[in-house]
């Protein structure tokens, strides 16, 4: 168990030192200077000058490079040079928005996609798997900024039942502020419950086929126990590791969502910071996001050995 | 125990069925061991599914004939359904060990999961028979093993279990589809000489389907032959193997190496069983029988008995006398 917790730690960080040399590079290989849009069109030359210094843009980009991992290292990502804030507040506040609005994505994700997948998969081959799979097809084939303006003007324009757009912290207003992220959840699940659900309906038929499922039947135990002891726990294997990417996915791609209903999350953040060249904090966002994406990794592992006693974790 | 009576299963539109095991009957008496022997595709394996009801969905189905266990009819009776009126006590055990075992649930649950249904007991009490079943089996350290996961496991000791887990019902017949082919020869001899024991001591009878015929020459009481969905001929092991009368068993037979056959060629019989679908009228032996007469192709052969319980479906079978 230590020796792998060892490896992992050690595979990890050279995928993040990776990771942040290419953000870096990247970053500063596409055109554009935070310079101008910090100061406008009418700053003067010496202005222009002095702010890069002030900021250390005209060091060499090794040195820079270098100056910046040392201070990441210390746990310090920068200051924003938008903002005039730490990186570590202003990757914060998206980041509150990004997870409970991921988190709230999920739940639906779980609730309606699994279920109802493994609901075709039973009956599969009838007019319900039929229509179930087909809307599930329908369902991941509409855009999400589509399904998210429908669901403003439906709930939100003529029910009045959730807010539109915008999402104050509950840090601040409580929890009743989730109320929020109802519509942009239930819009971002739509495509993701979709996948999942055809993901679980086509991962239990391949286990109802296996030698092991015959088994089962052989012993004369109920066709749907069968599936509750013999094949759903078996085909939620595959459907675990798409949770932890669909989750990892949404924590920092939900832009147009993002974007349709206002709420100030990770990925508008970052889609910002690029248009702004906020250099600091789009290479700390990217990292954060490199770390959250290694994590979950490691806990999809973790989740196998649960479920799977063939794993060894080395 | 066991009557299997001109049982046919099918594939294809109800309209244009086209048969895969076409009118097999058989019986099959208190502890005896019938081997069903014949070459992949015969429709061996879809008979013993059949017989127990779990041909795959959507797929075969059994289009006609009956199946009698102790005079109840059972035929297109899934497990549970034959469980829940009453007539659970035949079960079935498989070619491949490595994978009919559910790899993440341990060995004792799934012997009790078994139990269970067929003893209505619970928890603790079925675990207990699950060790007393592992016991019956020969399993070393019985007691450690009901933890044990599958892959823990060595391919004989899996097909150890699935005899447990087949024992869990008190099968008076249990039907056994190619148990010992993906075993070493060593284990198989082991697994063998145990089913042959579980029969005399529990008084099973068992319908044991196999295409290697020293496997039926060691262990079966009566052998019937499969060609093309059809048995083609039936009879006691010592009859069969003193006196064949089907030309396609004694090719078979001859086909078998033997310890005296030196370094010459094995004969094979040329040809390939007919496809599905495919047979025309008159015998489906016909296309590569060394004996064929016209008669053969124009009309469907009878099944003649060529001695007591020793029945051929040929219209002009071997000479009985012994091989030479």
């Amino acid at each position: 168990m230590w020796s792998y917790a060892f490896k992992r730690a050690g595979t990890t960080a050279v995928t993040l030192l990776a990771a942040s040399i290419i953000i870096f590079a990247f970053i500063h290989i596409v055109p554009g200077d935070p310079i101008y849009v910090l100061l406008g069109d009418t700053a003067t030359p010496d202005q222009i000058d002095a702010l890069r210094h002030q900021l250390g843009l005209d060091q060499p980009i090794i040195l820079q490079y270098l100056t910046w991992a040392g201070h990441v290292l210390e746990g310090d990502l920068g200051r924003s040079i938008f903002f005039q804030a730490p990186v570590l507040s202003v990757i914060a506040d998206g980041a509150e928005t990004s997870i409970l609005l991921a988190t709230m994505t999920m739940i639906w994700v779980a609730v309606i996609g699994v279920p109802i997948g493994m609901i075709a998969a039973v009956r599969h081959g009838t007019w319900l798997d039929q229509g179930l799979s087909g809307g599930a097809m329908l369902m991941a084939s509409i855009p999400t900024f589509w399904v998210g303006l429908y669901l403003i003007l439906i709930f939100a324009a003529w029910l009045g039942w959730f807010p539109s757009s915008g999402y104050p912290s509950i840090f601040e207003g409580g929890v009743v502020n989730l109320r929020y992220l109802v519509l942009p959840s239930l819009a971002l699940a739509a495509p993701n419950a979709a996948l999942i659900l055809r993901l679980t309906r086509a991962s239990m038929l391949d286990v109802s086929r296996e030698d092991y499922v015959r088994t089962a039947r052989a012993k004369g135990i109920r066709p749907w126990q069968v599936v509750r002891r013999h094949i759903w726990r078996n085909a939620l294997l595959a459907v675990v590791s798409a949770f932890g990417f669909t989750f990892a996915a949404l924590l920092s791609e939900a832009v147009v969502t993002e974007t349709v209903f206002a709420l100030p999350g990770i990925g508008r953040l970052v889609v910002q910071s690029i248009l702004r060249r906020d250099y600091p904090v789009i290479q700390g966002v990217i990292l954060v996001i490199v770390v959250v994406y290694l994590l979950i990794n490691l806990i999809v592992d973790l989740s196998y050995r649960l479920l799977d006693p063939r794993v060894e974790l080395q | 125990m066991l009557t299997v009576c001109d049982l046919t299963v099918s594939v294809g539109p109800e309209t244009s069925p086209v048969d895969i095991v076409a009118g097999v009957s058989f019986g099959l008496a208190k502890g005896e061991i019938l081997g069903l022997v014949g070459e992949s595709g015969c429709g061996k394996s879809m008979t013993s599914l059949a017989v127990m009801g779990l041909l795959p969905q959507p797929g075969p189905r059994v289009r006609a004939g009956r199946v009698l266990l102790e005079g109840c009819d059972v035929t297109q009776l899934q497990p549970w359904q034959r469980v829940e009126a009453g007539h659970g006590r035949m079960a079935m055990i498989f070619q491949e060990p490595m994978t009919s075992l559910n790899p993440v649930r341990r060995i004792g649950d799934q012997i009790a999961e078994a139990v269970r249904v067929h003893e209505g007991i619970s928890g603790a009490a079925a675990l207990v028979r699950a060790r007393e079943l592992l016991e019956l089996v020969r399993m070393p350290d019985p007691k450690m093993q009901l933890s044990a996961y599958p892959h823990q496991l060595s391919g004989g000791q899996r097909q150890r279990v699935m005899i447990a887990i087949a024992l869990a019902c008190r099968p008076q017949v249990l039907v056994a589809d190619e148990p010992t082919t993906a075993l070493d020869v060593t284990i198989q001899v082991q697994i063998l000489g145990l089913l042959r024991e579980l029969c005399n001591r529990l008084d099973m009878a068992i319908l044991f389907i196999t295409h290697d015929m020293g496997v039926i020459a060691q262990l079966a009481d009566r052998v019937a032959v499969m060609y093309a969905g059809r048995i083609v001929e039936t009879a006691s092991v010592g009859a069969l193997f003193g006196a064949p009368r089907h030309h396609y068993t004694r090719g078979l037979m001859d086909c078998m190496p033997s310890r005296n056959s030196g370094a010459r060629r094995l004969p094979t019989i040329s040809g390939q069983p007919p496809l599905p679908g495919t047979v025309a009228a008159g015998c489906v032996f016909a296309l590569r029988c060394a004996a064929v007469r016209d008669e053969c192709r124009v009309a469907p052969p009878p099944r003649l008995e060529a001695s007591q319980g020793h029945e051929v479906l040929c219209a002009f079978p071997l000479a009985g006398g012994g091989l030479p």
